[in-house]
């Protein structure tokens, strides 16, 4: 309990951690009750279009008369999810790579390796377009390609943190009492090696966001849900008439972005004190 | 030295062979994922296609045989540059990735000199007024351009620089039927070059910036850095001569790692400012559907970063003597 407590006071003394968990709340808070509060399908054609924001509809309309706010919305929604579910399949995937490689070493550890220093080699925005592109646009898809390109890092990082834990001797310990090997790993010496993946994880929904916004402006997204990214290449072809459009939704994803960005490192000082930043 | 890093080079060539393998083997597998063979695709486009039609597509593409084979004929054509056929384009691939490549490089290599240059310069300014108000201005601007995305960054300049103020072209590569000769074709290029570069910079010299401010900190409180100081060397060469050398060094390992997310990055930025290179090319295979492009393009784009990550590799040990190749 008392690491919890002096985690949170170390976070609580980062003011731009704090601000950025405080927007994060809100954008989080926008993204579960927003679609519910602002009950207006944006998809539908609302009024005339190319409406500017403040008048009859808060953020206006775009190219085909669709309320902005509620693509807004209901983008965040989408994004949120997409970036949280393949941060979370990216984790699952390069914890138990990481975790295997680096507790059995060996031959084992070189083949897994070699796997993950290949995703790693490959472009890996051209690999999700691809992916995304061979298996038609759904948010399954997109969230599984995003998840397919994210993974190799985790793995890295979670071999070299369980390399260093696990020849200590605590771990000869629980050898000794007869645990299993699978133990060990994933009871034993993973909770120990969290604290940088946490932090990792934290930046990579950040980074998830960006891709799947990538994904949807080329036109690969679901065409059945909006989002940002979305938004975004529809609006550009007006981009000349009206610049607002492209703005809006793009300033929605560099806020959340940075909000994230900024919980990321708050957690970083916060969870690994010793490797602060100067 | 010199005979050392030969060994060196000869080895690392030697080791992309089984990464190189492993692409075709990634390429070939998503082939082979992908709903509909190349025999059906075409057979949809020619309107009216009997079953034995397609069956005779498939004989002739090879697409009954074992899977096997099909993959020791696939990796025999990569072998002699062969990517297949562009059957939207009526092109070998190949020749279609080629045309591309260069205007990607060209506007891959100035974003990279652009964003390490001045990231150099602002992480260096950073960490040498650390705690002042132009250490947070540039703490702050490149925490805000780290979160952009930069297909978006790249609309707003062409708002701002090609619609509002006029200066500068929205799109393209150079004028539409202005030819020009030599110098003034360059300065064209130039012009349109701006935009995208800086655009695809931006986010690059971001990181860059926080990633050197942090090593030069970390280089300035060394001993030898004390040395310098105590010797009377003057500020601007202890920070330039001394440290930057050795605080530079991540710098090029990232710039390294870097290049695969920079060519993904192209993708985006090329199609926003309709720049001819690879990543516009994407986009039109993309609409059309074309998978055989690509997949080539995976497989070229995975070559190219592998050729940068030998680049770096031997850059290394030229920036770092302590590091022996052998």
């Amino acid at each position: 309990m008392t690491g919890l407590f002096s985690f949170l006071k170390r976070f609580a003394g980062n003011r731009a951690a704090l601000l950025g968990a405080a927007v994060l709340s809100v954008i989080l808070l926008a993204a579960i009750l927003g679609p519910m509060l602002y009950a207006v399908d944006p998809f539908d054609m609302v009024g005339r279009p190319f409406q500017l924001p403040f008048g009859k509809y808060p953020l206006g309309t775009d190219v085909a008369g669709r309320d902005l706010l509620a693509g807004i919305l209901r983008g965040a929604r989408v994004s949120l999810m997409i970036a949280t579910v393949a941060t979370a399949g990216a984790m699952f995937c390069g914890l138990l790579v990481g975790a295997v490689s680096g507790y059995y070493g060996g031959a084992v550890d070189n083949v897994l390796m070699a796997v993950t220093d290949f995703f790693l080699t490959i472009p890996s925005f051209v690999l999700a377009v691809v992916v995304v592109a061979i298996f038609q646009p759904t948010i399954t898809t997109v969230t599984a390609a995003i998840a397919v390109v994210s993974w190799p890092s985790v793995a890295r990082l979670v071999r070299s943190e369980v390399i260093a834990q696990r020849d200590r001797d605590y771990v000869q310990a629980c050898r000794a009492l007869g645990m299993s090997n699978a133990e060990i790993m994933f009871l034993q010496i993973l909770p120990n090696a969290l604290p940088p993946v946490v932090v990792v994880a934290s930046l990579m929904i950040a980074t998830a966001i960006l891709t799947e916004s990538g994904l949807s402006f080329l036109g690969l997204a679901d065409p059945n849900v909006v989002s940002w990214g979305y938004m975004i290449g529809v609006a550009r072809s007006a981009l000349r008439t009206a610049w607002w459009m492209t703005a809006i939704p793009g300033v929605a994803i560099l806020i959340t972005v940075l909000a994230i960005n900024l919980v990321g490192e708050g957690l970083n000082d916060a969870l690994n004190p010793r490797m602060r930043k100067r | 030295m010199k005979s050392a890093s030969l060994g060196f080079v000869v080895r690392r060539l030697a080791q992309m062979v089984p990464v190189l393998l492993a692409i075709a083997s990634l390429n070939f597998f998503l082939v082979h994922l992908a709903p509909g063979d190349a025999a059906e695709i075409i057979a949809g486009q020619s309107g009216h296609a009997t079953p034995e039609f397609i069956a005779g597509l498939r004989h002739d593409f090879g697409l009954d045989r074992p899977l096997l084979q099909q993959f020791f004929i696939y990796v025999g054509r990569l072998l002699r540059f062969d990517l297949g056929y562009s059957a939207v384009q009526q092109v070998p691939v190949i020749s279609l990735i080629l045309d591309r490549l260069p205007a990607t490089l060209l506007l891959m290599l100035t974003a990279i000199t652009l964003s390490i240059v001045l990231g150099v310069v602002l992480g260096v300014a950073s960490a040498r007024m650390r705690g002042t108000w132009v250490d947070h201005a540039i703490s702050v601007g490149a925490l805000a351009f780290y979160a952009v995305p930069a297909f978006w960054l790249g609309l707003m300049l062409i708002v701002l620089f090609s619609i509002v103020l006029g200066v500068l072209p929205s799109g393209g590569m150079s004028e539409i039927g202005k030819a020009g000769t030599g110098l003034e074709h360059a300065l064209d290029v130039l012009r349109h070059l701006i935009l995208p570069a800086i655009t695809m910079a931006l986010f690059y010299l971001a990181l860059y910036t926080r990633v050197m401010r942090t090593s030069m900190l970390e280089v300035l409180s060394l001993e030898y850095i004390i040395a310098a100081r105590a010797k009377g060397l003057p500020e601007s060469a202890i920070a330039w001569r001394h440290a930057v050398p050795n605080a530079i060094l991540p710098i090029v390992t990232l710039a390294g790692l870097q290049f695969g997310h920079l060519l993904g990055g192209s993708i985006l930025i090329e199609t926003v400012f309709g720049w001819p290179g690879l990543g516009r090319l994407v986009f039109d295979a993309l609409l059309q559907r074309d998978m055989s492009l690509l997949l080539g393009i995976l497989f070229v784009s995975s070559v190219v970063v592998v050729l940068a990550n030998l680049a770096v590799d031997l850059l290394y040990g030229f920036l770092d003597p302590r590091i022996v190749h052998k």
